[in-house]
């Protein structure tokens, strides 16, 4: 694979009798060697992949008299667990997180139900104008949200919903191209003779999409679910023009003005760095949680076109 | 066939069409009030001038005049984020199939590597902008200290003009993850027996890599190189956060002056017009890349 010379070309075919054994150790000794730079590299890249983890961790509990020590200490002596409980009071942290898990239980919820729903409708459903609309959808991924960035400004301030969470959560409910397509992808996979059974046995096409696929596709209801989770817990630019009271910040915002904040006479790295591990633990727990269906999910997307 | 089973059959078709439409509607609404619907909005604005509280007034092509010609910022903005784009993507699409390739082989801990890989793309956003703020932080940053270390006196990264925007694409190194994923998947889709073939003919890694391996995951390159630009055109959180598009206008990217020009300064029309040019880019690029990309991806099953 890696372009080391791993010598297969010794004539496969007609292999010595006699030679058979040093042929075999010969082929050994290439193979293991370039496992071993295998495995040095992949310690050597993972190694700068965790890193800066690991640094932001041992920052967030050094007090800011060791934060600027050199050489910088690993294990920081003593341990400043007080960074924590300092960072969360300079901002109302708690009040963020609430703003944030309200809006993430609507899109998350949201997206899974519509996007199967539409999904549903694209792939289980034979209508008329199901394969112009799926090629619409399909290229709607391509266009970038900006062109409609200030209409939807407009709109929602139309609909006095400037400053509060209704904006950044509600045009997040409807079914988004990306989750729906992988979702489709997924039924598509399942045989349609289940369809048909359940319609013989008097079942409605709701209940056949509620009773039988759904359960059926829960690894790719979770994965849609956990970039429906990722994409609402992360996003900013949205949050940012929408939101302007501290009463309806939402983490990454609530962040950011910390930043601001820790920076008053000399950035506070200890506490920007404590604060932002707290904010990355729930998406780093969702993805403990939910790794396996994850990488199922991606891996669907990305090659069953 | 009776007319009444020929009524009935219509009936059903027609709620076959009901059902379908039903089901679909999740996006559909969706689709009509927050993109189509605004997307005509967006136009009409762009020949407008209006800036909230004035009663809107038609300016015919004037803003897209200041857009594309008069206002050096757009410009400037526009270059910052093919620039930025340009490498970043190409930058992450060799690393992370590179990795892909060093994962796809037997190994131990697979899980692991995967999971350490891909840490950096679970969190995303502001979060990870600060801890990159930490890093690239030019006398305290562990970037410059493991410089220093080597003897090489590290640049002020987010504050010196010429080392800011490549000090962004570096950062987007690090979120290959998913890239790295979806390459897994697709390497393992490739037949063994192609290998398999190969060796018998003598071909060396290298000869595989090039003539099987790489055609075969063409169509998951082509994908992960298209998004991955429509992507890197929307950058904004990194340079919000980060720099403020500074210095010196150094990471101004489009969608930050856009921001700027529509929800600081209210020149709506103007920020409009920035917002369909941005589009037409966009749009330009990609089909410059699908046109491109017909001549070198390889899709199995098509007739030449």
């Amino acid at each position: 694979m890696l372009g080391f010379r791993t010598d297969s070309r010794a004539k496969v075919p007609s292999v010595p009798t006699g030679g058979l054994r040093a042929w075999a150790s010969r082929i050994s000794v290439a193979r293991r060697l370039s496992r071993g730079i295998t495995y040095l590299l992949l310690i050597l890249l993972g190694f700068t992949f965790a890193v800066p983890f690991l640094w932001q961790v041992t920052t967030s509990v050094k007090s800011i008299q060791q934060v600027y020590r050199f050489p910088p200490e690993l294990i920081p002596n003593p341990v400043v667990f007080r960074n924590y409980p300092d960072a969360m009071m300079m901002l109302p942290f708690g009040i963020f997180f609430l703003n944030t898990a309200k809006v993430v239980v609507v899109v998350v919820i949201g997206q899974v139900l519509s996007c199967s729903l539409a999904a549903f409708a694209f792939s289980r459903l034979r209508w008329k104008a199901r394969d112009t609309l799926f090629a619409i959808m399909l290229s709607t991924m391509m266009l970038p949200g900006q062109v409609t960035l200030i209409p939807q400004f407009i709109l929602f301030r139309k609909l006095d919903w400037i400053n509060t969470l209704l904006p950044i959560s509600i045009p997040f409910v409807f079914a988004a191209p990306y989750g729906t397509f992988l979702i489709r992808q997924f039924f598509a996979t399942i045989s349609l003779d289940i369809d048909d059974a359940a319609r013989v046995d008097g079942a409605s096409r709701f209940r056949t999409y509620w009773q039988i696929l759904l359960p059926m596709s829960k690894p790719v209801l979770a994965a849609v679910a956990t970039f429906a989770f990722n994409y609402a817990y992360n996003d900013f630019l949205n949050p940012l023009i929408y939101i302007n009271s501290k009463e309806k910040f939402t983490l990454p915002l609530g962040l950011s003005a910390f930043q601001d904040r820790a920076a008053w006479g000399g950035m506070r790295w200890d506490l920007l760095m404590a604060a932002t591990t707290v904010v990355m633990i729930p998406a780093l727990l969702v993805f403990v949680f939910a790794q396996r269906y994850l990488i199922q999910g991606v891996v669907f997307s990305g090659v069953k076109g | 066939m009776t007319a009444q089973a020929l009524r009935s059959g219509k009936r059903r078709e027609i709620r076959d069409e009901l059902t379908g439409w039903l089901f679909a509607a999740p996006w559909t609404v969706g689709f009509l009030i927050f993109t189509a619907l605004p997307m005509l909005a967006s136009a009409a604005i762009s020949v407008m001038d209006w800036n909230f509280i004035s009663t809107p007034k038609f300016v015919g092509l004037a803003n897209w005049q200041k857009a594309l010609a008069d206002d050096p910022l757009v410009l400037q903005s526009l270059r910052v984020t093919t620039l930025f784009a340009m490498t970043s993507v190409p930058l992450q699409a060799v690393f992370s199939l590179f990795i892909a390739l060093l994962l796809n082989q037997p190994i131990r801990g697979l899980r692991f590597f995967r999971t350490v890989f891909y840490l950096p793309s679970v969190v995303s956003g502001v979060a990870l902008a600060m801890l990159y703020r930490w890093l690239l932080s030019p006398d305290m940053g562990l970037i410059n200290y493991a410089l220093a270390q080597i003897g090489i006196d590290g640049p002020a990264w987010l504050l010196d003009p010429d080392w800011a925007l490549p000090a962004l694409v570096l950062t987007t190194l690090w979120g290959i993850g998913g890239m790295i994923i979806i390459y897994l998947a697709a390497l393992q889709g490739v037949p063994t027996e192609l290998y398999e073939a190969a060796e018998v003919d003598g071909a060396r890694a290298w000869d595989k890599l090039r003539a099987i391996t790489i055609p075969m995951i063409s169509p998951a390159v082509f994908f992960q190189v298209t998004m991955g630009l429509i992507a890197a055109f929307q950058q904004f959180v990194s340079a919000q956060v980060l720099t403020q598009g500074g210095p010196n206008n150094a990471t101004l990217f489009s969608v930050l002056y856009l921001y700027r020009v529509a929800f600081q300064q209210f020149r709506m029309g103007f920020a409009a017009a920035i917002a369909w040019l941005l589009f037409f880019f966009i749009l330009a690029v990609t089909a410059i890349l699908f046109k491109l990309g017909g001549v070198w991806v390889y899709y199995e099953g098509m007739m030449e």
